[in-house]
């Protein structure tokens, strides 16, 4: 029995540990934004300020990056999303031999490096640029454009398995039953399968904006003259630690705790409405039974 | 006035043409509709099905990866001379990569090829060691923490992945640095006297980078172990077995998809990090994605940097191909 102790104390040790090694670099850096040091650093402690978030606030090139990561995340969303959801249905009609080459190539940008679509997105518009002669300030050189296509390449993919995950669990009944009573394909798309996959969309959304937003890989290519809040922000720590960089770090994990706290509690929500409505449906066919049975 | 006149002439041949067109239209929507795909989804679906999934596929993903390769096999010319006789295909990038320049006293350009195989080697050692700080963590979320209890320790595994990838290699260089968290605690303790330069030695690169994919390495794996029957647990510890044979013949055999998944993801991302390496790397060692970087930015050699860039995304299909391979999973169950 002892052995037993022994070892659920071991596991519950590691688990300590590890969420120290999860959470342990990022508070420390969260510490450091309120230390008034001029280089990042916990001790010697010289005192609490906030003069690291005003810093923050008049950097100009940070506000130009971020409006920047601002707009792309916004063009990576209307992009991906819809050419996510086109994919998938896609994959649900395609001919069951083509299926598994499609689902090869539309994957493949998942495990591609993002490294490899900055590059590719680049070099290939440059080379068409190059080919129909266009000029310097045309969409074929723009850092923003470019920056946009590159990260939709491998964010519509995400999309897709977001819509894919929630297609698998589509009633193919209901397209049937409102085709039988005389609804269009039109109708049937936007009256059931909108409707139906909302939450995915919302979902795709949010997961597209997010992984715009924070994409390093990819955008350090295709950006070129322009910036994004994460170029910017890699610049600065190649050239040295600020503080200020600390700051901004507390400014994120606020909004993301609080992000992730809300969406935990809507999910909670909707999975305690599922529950209820399973229990009537439960119920209701129950009592069918029963009179049916009489 | 010259715009003018062509826009003018082409609504004049679309009004005298458009009877015909008509009638050509209506055939060839008749033609159209016969197929199975139009008819199940109406010509407004099958339009934006057809044209999204077409535009991402070829204008995104394959064009662009086509045109890359062939890049990487020209030589590099300024502007003036491109389609010019010189524009010709070549072997010259990936010759450089293998043997260097030929006026290299050296045979082989160990230089990058040793960054690459660094590259390679160390992404194995950061997957492999993630595999084993993420695996218990997995299985106790999925078999033995209850609900409640999951989804906390779940919202505490994603909420530091959504903190910004390069902020997350910046809290590690606080943490690293010779003036950092660890080597100021080390020194208070009196355990050595000089601060020693943990970014010199990779040890931050390798703290970061396994940091980093943490997430990607518990998910699939988690997934796999919840499918698991607990009972199958219970019986195998019923009659006998140590802890570590369930783990060996019952939980890891029937993970094995997802963590075949995990590694392939946890390899290729860290192989392709160019953030990580780039703040966290020792001034005196290079990631391989640093030197493509290179290439395009100061080398201002494009075509070089596509080379080694598909150089790069050859090794990481190889490894891919290799642990479907050896773990005889599917590429469905990798992307799940």
């Amino acid at each position: 029995m002892t052995s037993r102790t022994v070892m659920r104390f071991m596991i519950g040790f590691y688990i300590l540990l590890f969420f120290g090694y999860l959470f342990g670099p990022l508070l420390l850096m969260g510490v450091t934004a309120f230390n008034a040091t001029s280089f990042p650093q916990v001790t010697p402690w010289e005192g609490f300020t906030t003069a690291w978030f005003v810093q923050l606030l008049q950097d100009d090139q940070m506000i130009d990056g971020l409006t920047n990561s601002l707009w792309i995340g916004l063009g990576v969303v209307c992009i991906s999303v819809p050419i996510g959801l086109a994919a998938a249905l896609m994959m649900t009609q395609i001919y069951e031999r083509v299926r598994p080459y499609y689902y090869m190539v539309v994957v493949s940008p998942v495990l591609t490096p993002g490294v490899i679509l900055g590059i590719s997105t680049l070099v290939f518009w440059d080379r068409m640029g190059t080919a129909v002669n266009a000029e310097y300030e045309s969409l074929f050189y723009n850092g923003m454009w470019l920056t946009i296509v590159g990260q939709s390449t491998f964010i519509s993919a995400y999309c897709m398995l977001v819509f894919l995950a929630r297609l698998a669990r589509f009633d193919k009944t209901q397209e049937e039953a409102a085709l039988d009573l005389g609804a269009t394909h039109v109708q049937v798309f936007w009256k059931i399968l909108i409707p139906f996959l909302r939450p995915a969309i919302f979902s795709a959304a949010v997961l597209a904006f997010l992984t715009s937003f924070e994409n390093y890989n990819t955008t350090v290519f295709t950006i070129q003259a322009e910036s994004t809040l994460t170029t910017v922000l890699a610049g600065k720590v190649r050239m040295g630690t600020q503080p200020d960089l600390s700051a901004l770090a507390v400014i994120i994990i606020a909004v993301t705790l609080t992000g992730a706290l809300v969406h935990e509690f809507l999910k909670q929500k909707e999975r305690m409405a599922q529950l209820r409505q399973e229990k009537a449906a439960k119920a209701a066919e129950q009592e069918l039974s029963a009179t049916m049975g009489l | 006035m010259n715009d003018f006149l062509i826009v003018f002439t082409a609504v004049l041949l679309a009004l005298l043409l458009q009877p015909l067109i008509q009638r050509k239209a209506g055939h060839l929507w008749s033609a159209v509709s016969a197929v199975n795909f139009v008819r199940k989804n109406g010509a407004f679906l099958s339009l934006y099905l057809i044209l999204a999934v077409v535009a991402w596929m070829v204008f995104m993903i394959i064009l662009p990866q086509l045109y890359m390769v062939d890049f990487s096999f020209r030589n590099n010319l300024p502007l003036a001379e491109v389609g010019g006789p010189k524009d010709v295909h070549t072997l010259k990038n990936y010759e450089y990569l293998i043997f260097g320049r030929e006026t290299d006293e050296e045979l082989l350009n160990w230089l990058h090829l040793s960054v690459f195989l660094k590259t390679m080697l160390a992404s194995i050692f950061v997957t492999l060691l993630d595999l084993a700080l993420c695996y218990p963590i997995a299985y106790y979320m999925a078999q033995v923490a209850k609900g409640g209890q999951a989804r906390l320790l779940v919202l505490a595994l994603i909420v530091p992945f959504w903190v910004n990838e390069i902020l997350r290699a910046f809290a590690f260089r606080i943490l690293f640095g010779t003036g950092g968290v660890i080597n100021s605690f080390l020194i208070y303790l009196g355990i050595w006297d000089e601060p020693f330069d943990f970014l010199r030695a990779d040890v931050g690169l390798y703290a970061g980078l396994s940091y980093a994919y943490i997430l990607l390495m518990i998910f699939p794996i988690y997934n796999a172990i919840e499918s698991l029957d607990h009972n199958q647990i219970e019986a195998a510890r019923d009659l006998g077995a140590p802890w570590w044979r369930i783990h060996w013949r019952v939980v890891i055999p029937h993970a094995k998809p997802g963590i075949a998944s995990a590694c392939t993801m946890v390899f290729m991302l860290s192989a392709g990090a160019l953030a990580a390496p780039q703040i966290l790397g020792g001034p005196s060692s290079l990631w391989f994605t640093q030197v493509i970087y290179q290439w395009f930015n100061t080398g201002g050699n494009w075509p070089q940097g596509s080379a080694y860039a598909f150089v790069l995304l050859i090794a990481c299909i190889a490894f891919v191909m290799t642990v479907m391979k050896i773990f005889k999973v599917t590429l469905g169950e990798i992307t799940k």
